[in-house]
């Protein structure tokens, strides 16, 4: 039960990957290190997910959280990497329409 | 403080001091649990040692004295400690009681009744995780050959996930209607959904309409984990795709609709992420291993089915089932 968020920002353009697991456990510590930036104007975030092995229903609740708050001021989230069970995980509850992902290269056909 | 405590003390003392024997030991444990049940303080009982020794033995050295009032002042902080503990281990206790009666209103308040169809065969087991399941079943039925049935997730636990989902049943009784159709159903509930939960809350559902007449299901997806259709004629399991975004992401969101036909012995089950999420040592398990668990039971009826479906998934996890599980088979008879 292990997750690392590493994030930085430089002129409203935070970049950022995370590794590990995002479940119930360890989805409030993804969620408040997010939620320092959100409410930032015209914020451009891309994360990578390539390190992500596992993530549930929980985790996928703080990025759409996250999403809803940076377009609501004008932003955008780019999520990248994600393995052939996350692209499912978005694309089961269609947030991979309305989101900005991409998955991770050789994966994505699984 | 009690005077009888204060001289209990001094018999006590003076009894050890006297004879020092295990049994004097003994006394003194059993009386500081007394001192305990009556909320006396650390150092309240440092000023009744105080005390009981100028009374027992009267004239000592200053340095004595002053060492106490120092130690009783020393132990104030410990005594505030104390009661704080204490009364954080009360409120605790309140707390565990309120949720024992959510989670018992919950049980009432989300109770359904499983329609009764000419010519198909329900199995039904949700099984929380923890206290509060954020797994919801619901059925509609008006005797009228029509069985609506929602499988819903709230995605958050615990009693915001319980608050949650009352509001969703509130949202399907004011529909009503079993032939409600589930395009027209999920666009209701995302509106109340998305008008009433906090931005990290979020529900996913599939909701269907089974037409026992004509033996077809209409079904809709919200971002829910897709159903699947065992057709019995080839033994083959797909998924029942339709599209639709997570209710209570964006009021905008439109659902698409689909229908089947069944006959005799197809089954369409219709799950929550516990039941394909499952993980072991060994990895995750796959829903392959679902598939292959129904149809060793497919002649069974679609309770036995379900059940045995659970017990084997439990098995292999060994009894740790991380979310909660839901299962719903819907057979064609």
């Amino acid at each position: 039960m292990n997750i690392q968020v590493n994030l930085t920002e430089n002129d409203n353009i935070l970049k950022g990957d995370v590794h590990g697991e995002i479940d119930a456990h360890t989805a409030p510590v993804l969620r408040e290190k997010l939620e320092a930036y959100q409410d930032q104007d015209g914020i451009k975030a891309e994360l990578d997910l390539s390190g992500v092995d596992y993530m549930d229903s929980t985790g996928l609740g703080v990025f759409v959280a996250f999403y809803k708050s940076v377009n609501a001021k004008g932003g955008h989230v780019k999520l990248t990497g994600l393995s052939s069970r996350l692209k499912r995980l978005f694309d089961i509850t269609g947030l991979g329409d309305i989101m900005d992902i991409e998955a991770a290269a050789g994966k994505g056909g699984n | 403080m009690p005077h009888r405590i204060e001289t209990q003390y001094q018999e006590i003392l003076n009894e050890y001091v006297k004879k020092q024997t295990e049994q004097n030991l003994y006394v003194g444990q059993n009386f500081s649990r007394q001192l305990i049940l009556e909320n006396i303080s650390p150092e309240e009982v440092i000023s009744m040692h105080k005390a009981a020794i100028q009374e027992l033995y009267g004239d000592l050295p200053d340095v004595v004295w002053h060492s106490f009032d120092f130690l009783i002042e020393m132990m104030i902080n410990y005594g505030l400690a104390l009661q704080e503990r204490q009364s954080l281990l009360k409120r605790q206790e309140e707390l565990k009681v309120e949720m024992d009666l959510a989670a018992n209103v919950q049980e009432t308040l989300l109770k359904t009744k499983l329609p009764s169809l000419e010519g198909l065969d329900i199995g039904l087991l949700s099984i929380p995780a923890r206290k509060m399941n954020g797994d919801y079943i619901y059925f509609v039925s008006d005797y009228d050959g029509y069985a609506g049935v929602a499988v819903a997730d709230v995605i958050g636990k615990g009693l915001p996930a319980a608050l949650c989902m009352s509001m969703i049943k509130f949202g399907m009784d004011s529909l009503s209607s079993s032939h409600a159709m589930p395009k027209d159903v999920l666009g209701v509930i995302n509106r109340i959904v998305e008008k009433s939960v906090d931005d990290s809350m979020f529900v996913s559902m599939f909701y269907a309409n089974y037409d026992a007449g004509e033996a077809r299901l209409t079904y809709g997806s919200a971002g829910h984990e897709p159903a699947i259709l065992y057709r019995a004629e080839t033994s083959e399991f797909d998924e029942l795709q339709a599209k639709g975004l997570l209710l209570g992401v964006s009021p905008a969101a439109v659902y698409e609709q689909h229908c089947v036909t069944l006959t005799k012995g197809d089954m369409v089950i219709m799950m929550t992420d516990g039941v394909t999420e499952g993980r072991n040592e060994e990895g995750f398990i796959e829903r392959e291993v679902v598939f292959e668990l129904i149809e060793k039971k497919k002649d069974e009826p679609a309770q036995a089915i379900v059940q045995y479906v659970y017990d084997e998934l439990e098995r292999m996890q060994n009894a740790e089932l991380q979310d909660d599980f839901t299962l719903v088979i819907y057979k064609k008879a």
